[in-house]
């Protein structure tokens, strides 16, 4: 990095200052609020409130819908990271093949990424409702029994379908730079050395992919984990019965919905440092140690 | 063991640009073939074509009497060396080596002894359990050429495969490669633009020219009775003086004096080792009267540089250290024997 000197002493000050004031007002802010709530209980009509200590985070780590919402968010971050990375490599190798209009492929399969969350819900919720939707009609009459509004596994399915289906996209451009990464004669040479298809894949192009894969993970893990609220909310509330309640979803339920905000604030202030952790992990691991010198 | 044949091969791209216009070649089995020619020659897409990594538009290739055509890269018994060695990074020197048999189904023990076999010919056993970032870039040569040699493949191809090292490190690979290839006796053909390469490592060479094989021979028979004005300036450093007839003569030059001179000479070329500063007035088959522009000291010999009355330039190689100032007009000689002569198309006449 370069070093760069400003003439103006004041200058870069206002020049930081756009982000420096968002990050305070949209970060700082509410992250110093919610780490004070989550120390203070509040009375039923949020007249007044106590000052608790940890009481609340005792609270939410024995109550057994709090692990239910933990072991939900599991599942449905490794399912969704899982879809949506193993969707979006099998693209990019199929688009890696592709000798015309590849610019045109890759462009289009990039469309999803600029739908916003809720929208994506949306887009989803109408296609499988059980009542309007076309995919239903068709899973139907094909004897399946598909009504997330009642089966949990099955709206589960679908919001997993849906988050992995917007970070597809996301993937997809990674991977696509990351198989254009490796020189060309590495796989001329697994050539010459007797290995194709799924063999190569497997020995030589998805090592090589390591770095990337290992990045995304991360990305796609915290996407899953905090990105998908809209999806959720739009598809399924967290139903049917918190069937697709998340840890992000119920901190949202039980805050504004429920009105709990000492336990929503803990609750926060928990996932908060799920995600300074997996950053850390991130700058510690993906800088370092999976990459090809 | 083969013997490869090369009928005709062509490659055209798109239709309309030939790369390789029409090539033929036998090279006989345990031969080392250098293939040689400026960047853009084709030289490295015929190798790629003989490799199976660049299609064949026409023609035929043949190893071992086998026409391989339309065959895979790995069904044609044959091994690489590439110019950046395109070592596996994530595997380790003796996975790198082990890679190809595993891919056939070798036995394991069949494996290890190979691999054994193959770095202790390249002296790389020390560095089996390494991954190759961890070796310098002349360990990497080594593991490449030991993924080639550990196959026993029916030939070696080389693409460049000295380029990416420092010059001292060249000559010694070089020497090794030849040493290696001599005791395995393995077909092999090699592609370089290195001409000093190309002349101590060929058996035979081919030069190629813009898709066209200009000439092939042994180094010796090209360096001196070479085919055209292009081949004649390509083998040699400093290159072949080439000089317009009309220049020489119209200098007041004698020329070819025993068996006149041809008939529809257009050019004629002279190598400066062969050029000796005649000190007296004593005949010669090639003789006139030149300036020194420049002299140049490369140690155990100066290269002269002067020119003709009319301007042309003329190189000459002069043992040890010269006392030539610059602007000094000296007499140069040549044997009849050592004078090349050449049509107005650059063809050599007889």
């Amino acid at each position: 990095m370069q070093n760069v000197v400003f003439p103006n002493k004041i200058l870069p000050y206002f020049l930081v200052a756009p982000q420096i004031v968002l990050t305070v007002i949209f970060f700082f802010w509410p992250a110093s609020q919610a780490l004070y709530q989550s120390a203070m209980r509040e009375d039923p009509f949020g007249l007044r409130s106590a000052f608790v200590g940890l009481s609340n985070f005792q609270a939410i780590f024995t109550d057994p819908n709090y692990l239910h919402a933990l072991q939900v968010t599991l599942v449905f971050s490794v399912a969704t990271a899982a879809v949506a990375m193993g969707t979006a490599l099998f693209l990019a190798t199929a688009a890696d093949l592709v000798v015309r209009g590849r610019g045109f492929y890759r462009t289009f399969l990039i469309i999803p990424y600029a739908v916003a969350p809720a929208v994506a819900g949306m887009l989803w919720l109408f296609m499988f409702n059980p009542a309007m939707g076309t995919f239903a009609y068709l899973l139907r009459r094909n004897g399946i029994l598909w009504d997330p509004l009642l089966d949990g596994n099955q709206a589960m399915t679908l919001v997993v379908a849906a988050a992995a289906w917007k970070q597809i996209s996301y993937n997809f451009l990674f991977f696509v730079a990351g198989l254009q990464a490796i020189p060309k004669s590495l796989l001329e040479a697994a050539a010459i050395d007797g290995a194709r298809g799924a063999r190569r894949f497997w020995t030589i192009v998805f090592p090589l992919l390591a770095p990337t894969t290992f990045f995304l993970l991360v990305v796609n893990t915290v996407y899953a984990f905090f990105d998908t609220f809209g999806i959720i909310h739009a598809v399924t509330g967290g139903g049917p019965a918190k069937a697709t309640e998340t840890l992000v979803y119920k901190v949202y339920n039980d805050g504004f919905v429920n009105l709990n905000l000492g336990s929503s604030a803990a609750q926060s202030v928990v996932l908060m440092i799920i995600v300074i952790a997996l950053t850390a992990f991130q700058f510690r691991f993906v800088e370092k140690k999976v990459h090809y010198g | 063991m083969a013997e490869i044949e090369l009928k005709d091969v062509r490659k055209v791209y798109g239709g309309n640009i030939e790369a390789i216009k029409g090539v033929s070649l036998t090279i006989a089995d345990g031969e080392m073939i250098v293939l040689v020619g400026p960047s853009g020659c084709g030289k490295s897409t015929l190798l790629r074509m003989i490799a199976g990594l660049e299609g064949i538009s026409s023609g035929d290739i043949a190893i071992g009497g086998r026409v391989i055509n339309t065959l895979e890269p790995a069904e044609r018994d044959i091994a690489m060396v590439f110019q950046n060695y395109a070592l596996y990074p994530h595997m380790t020197v003796r996975q790198n080596l082990s890679y190809g048999l595993k891919n056939r189904n070798t036995p394991k023990d069949e494996i290890d002894r190979r691999v054994l076999e193959a770095a202790t010919a390249l002296e790389i056993e020390p560095f089996l359990d390494r991954k190759p970032r961890q070796l310098s870039g002349g360990q990497r040569q080594r593991v490449a050429m030991g993924r080639a040699i550990v196959r026993k493949p029916a030939a070696f191809l080389f693409d460049e495969p000295l380029s990416n090292l420092d010059a001292k490190l060249r000559v010694q690979m070089r020497v090794e490669i030849r040493r290696l290839q001599r005791s395995l006796a393995t077909t092999s053909v090699y592609v370089t633009h290195d001409q000093m390469e190309a002349m101590t490592l060929a058996d035979r060479l081919v030069v190629l020219n813009g898709g066209r094989i200009e000439q092939v021979g042994t180094p010796i028979e090209l360096y001196e009775r070479p085919a055209s004005t292009f081949v004649a300036t390509f083998i040699g450093s400093p290159s072949m003086n080439l000089l317009k007839r009309k220049a020489v003569e119209g200098s007041g030059w004698v020329l070819a004096t025993s068996s006149g001179v041809a008939a529809g000479v257009d050019t004629v070329g002279i190598r400066p080792e062969d050029i000796v500063i005649a000190e007296d007035n004593s005949p010669a088959d090639f003789s006139g009267q030149v300036q020194v522009d420049a002299v140049e000291l490369v140690g155990a010999e100066s290269y002269v540089h002067a020119s003709l009355a009319d301007g042309s330039p003329i190189v000459l190689r002069v043992p040890g250290r010269t006392r030539l100032g610059i602007g000094e007009t000296i007499r140069i000689a040549a044997a009849q024997a050592n004078i090349h002569m050449f049509d107005e198309t650059g063809k050599r006449l007889p």
